[in-house]
């Protein structure tokens, strides 16, 4: 009973990846759409010009579209935190309760008042404050994603808790710590920046499918003016972020890091992979570890340490240890968790025996060692690197786009200023083609970021496979099914409703 | 009534009533999935483990602990 099947973490795994992966596709284009749509009807209020109002009322519909469709595939992976992952539950629920309900209640209000009045209310209320509206459904949609975010940064980098050794729960202990922790606040900003990409490409790339066809000529046009200054922006900040994110990961995964950028052995003045081919990923004894590999040198280590010089710790530091550079091998800390995982039993036996003294002393080894009590669950030192190529490749493929997508908004924004866009047909087909690509990268960095966690569900304390529940892999199994199937078809209604809304256009 | 809740009833009923073919389109789906989700899924896939198996926190507590000091 105790011991858990692998096979069922794997297949819970799978599922919230798979919940997680669909309800991604949805919410991008929901953060980023609201601010656009909150851009044109500002200049209609300011111009009064009733295109930039037909154009508003547009990108409304196709927001409506995805706004509902989307809606409540989210609850999907709160339904499995209390199935499928109950001990993690248990253990984080009075830390995530807090963001949530402040999400919850923030989304039912928003959702009952503001989301109403933007789509029924013109000509109903006042220009200003249908505007209002719109800005505080972009900018309550955005906070939703704030609490959710923080919730989950918090996973990555756990601080503002305590662990309760009497209820097995994280009590917190300070709010502010929690939602102000940087490393929260930077993927907040990181990922909404990156879902206003996603929504500006696809503008961008329905207004150039417009154009193609030579039809709404003036609203495309504007459209792609406005979403291509959005983009650029966005896009730029992303770049900004993505900084900050590596500083970060630095800081408090350097096994994440390690990962993510190929890193085997410790440098100073480590190198960024530009490009490279791996081999015989988890061999961390192989002589290379890369059949070709292009590097910029020392960049690495000024975007992980803001010093090109600095040492990076490889992964086979992180395992092994480096008693030169102060790191502290996975043995050591395995030793270090045992201890702590040991102290908590023996804590709660003298409790139960109300034998005070013992369990004091109990207590006292537990905090000191609770922060490497994830170790004690670690059997196999190599198990502390996540997924080599699948994080390796999906970061590469994530920057890569990034960079591509500055560039395309920079050269749309060009010709758009030089009166030559429509003429160009060939950069309208590739931003018609970019909207798959602003999700791929926008999935990629989801990818980046959880699979960069494995083992961890909370990072050092908990690993996946103590945050699940013991249930039948074959009814995992069964539900993971249900929801392939049914987001499936979800995903195929918002892409029917939604093209034949562009294909119908904006009411002339 | 408030004035403000009056009209913002009345742009719920306005808005539902005058809804287009998309918009039904939309609700059905809405209906549909809120229908599987919370009548299907919810009850009969995923109950919530430890509120089904304990009968209270001090049950729950225990059972977690357990868990997370046994290192197998």
């Amino acid at each position: 009973m105790n011991e858990i099947d692998i096979s069922l973490v794997d297949w819970s795994r799978a599922q919230f990846a798979l919940t997680a992966i669909y309800h991604w596709l949805f919410v991008p284009l929901t953060l980023g759409l609201s601010f656009i749509m909150a851009i044109t009807e500002s200049i209609y209020v300011r111009t009064g010009n009733e295109e930039w109002k037909k154009m508003t009322k547009f990108w409304m519909k196709l927001f409506g579209i995805n706004f509902v469709i989307g809606a409540a595939t989210g609850i999907i992976l709160e339904f499995e935190f209390g199935t499928n992952w109950s001990n993690y539950s248990w253990i984080v629920g009075d830390i995530f309760g807090a963001p949530l309900a402040v999400e919850g209640i923030m989304a039912f209000f928003l959702e009952s008042t503001f989301i109403v009045v933007m789509f029924f209310g013109w000509n109903k209320v006042s220009k200003g404050f249908h505007l209002l509206s719109t800005w505080l459904v972009a900018v309550g949609s955005n906070l939703s994603a704030l609490w959710i975010l923080v919730a989950n940064g918090w996973m990555n980098y756990p601080v503002g808790m305590e662990f309760n050794p009497e209820t097995a729960r994280s009590e917190m202990v300070s709010f502010w710590d929690l939602v102000l922790s940087p490393y929260s606040v930077n993927k907040f900003l990181h990922t909404v920046s990156s879902s206003y990409v996603v929504a500006a490409l696809f503008v961008v790339g329905v207004s150039s499918w417009f154009l193609l066809k030579g039809r709404h000529v003036l609203l495309a046009k504007r459209s792609i003016m406005v979403a291509s200054v959005f983009g650029l922006i966005s896009a730029l900040f992303v770049a900004l972020t993505g900084d900050g994110s590596a500083y970060h990961v630095a800081q408090k995964q350097p096994a994440k890091l390690a990962a993510i950028e190929g890193l085997y052995e410790g440098q100073e003045g480590a190198g960024l992979v530009l490009f490279g081919v791996l081999r015989d990923s988890r061999n961390f004894n192989a002589e290379s570890n890369y059949h070709f590999k292009v590097e910029i040198p020392g960049l690495l280590s000024l975007l992980g340490y803001r010093d090109a010089n600095a040492y990076v710790p490889g992964m086979r530091d992180l395992i092994y240890g480096n008693k030169i550079r102060g790191i502290e091998g996975v043995h050591e800390k395995m030793e270090k968790g045992r201890l702590a995982v040991t102290s908590l039993a023996e804590y709660k036996a003298a409790r139960k025996k109300g034998d005070n003294v013992g369990a004091e002393a109990a207590l006292a080894t537990f905090r000191e060692f609770y922060n490497y009590i994830g170790y004690g669950y670690i059997d196999d030192p190599e198990s502390i690197i996540p997924p080599i190529p699948l994080t390796f490749y999906s970061f590469h493929i994530m920057v890569a786009l990034g960079f591509y997508f500055i560039l395309l908004f920079a050269i749309l924004l060009f010709f758009m200023i030089k009166k030559k866009l429509e003429g160009k047909k060939w950069l309208l087909r590739v931003a018609l083609l970019s909207i798959p690509l602003g999700y791929l990268s926008s999935q990629l960095g989801w990818v980046v970021a959880e699979l960069g966690r494995q083992p961890w569900a909370i990072q050092d304390i908990l690993p996946v496979h103590k945050a699940t529940s013991h249930l039948d892999t074959s009814a995992v199994i069964v539900t993971f099914i249900l929801f392939a199937v049914l987001f499936t078809a979800l995903l195929i209604a918002e892409i029917r409703i939604m093209t034949r809304a562009i294909k119908n256009g904006p009411k002339e | 009534m408030f004035k403000p809740f009056r009209i913002l009833y009345r742009i719920y009923v306005d808005g539902f009533r005058n809804i287009g073919i998309t918009g039904k389109s939309l609700l059905i789906v809405l209906a549909v999935k809120l229908f599987i989700m919370f009548a299907i899924l919810k009850i009969f896939f995923f109950p919530n483990f430890l509120k089904q198996n304990f009968d209270n926190d001090a049950e729950r507590s225990d059972h977690v602990i357990n868990q997370i000091t046994n290192t197998k």
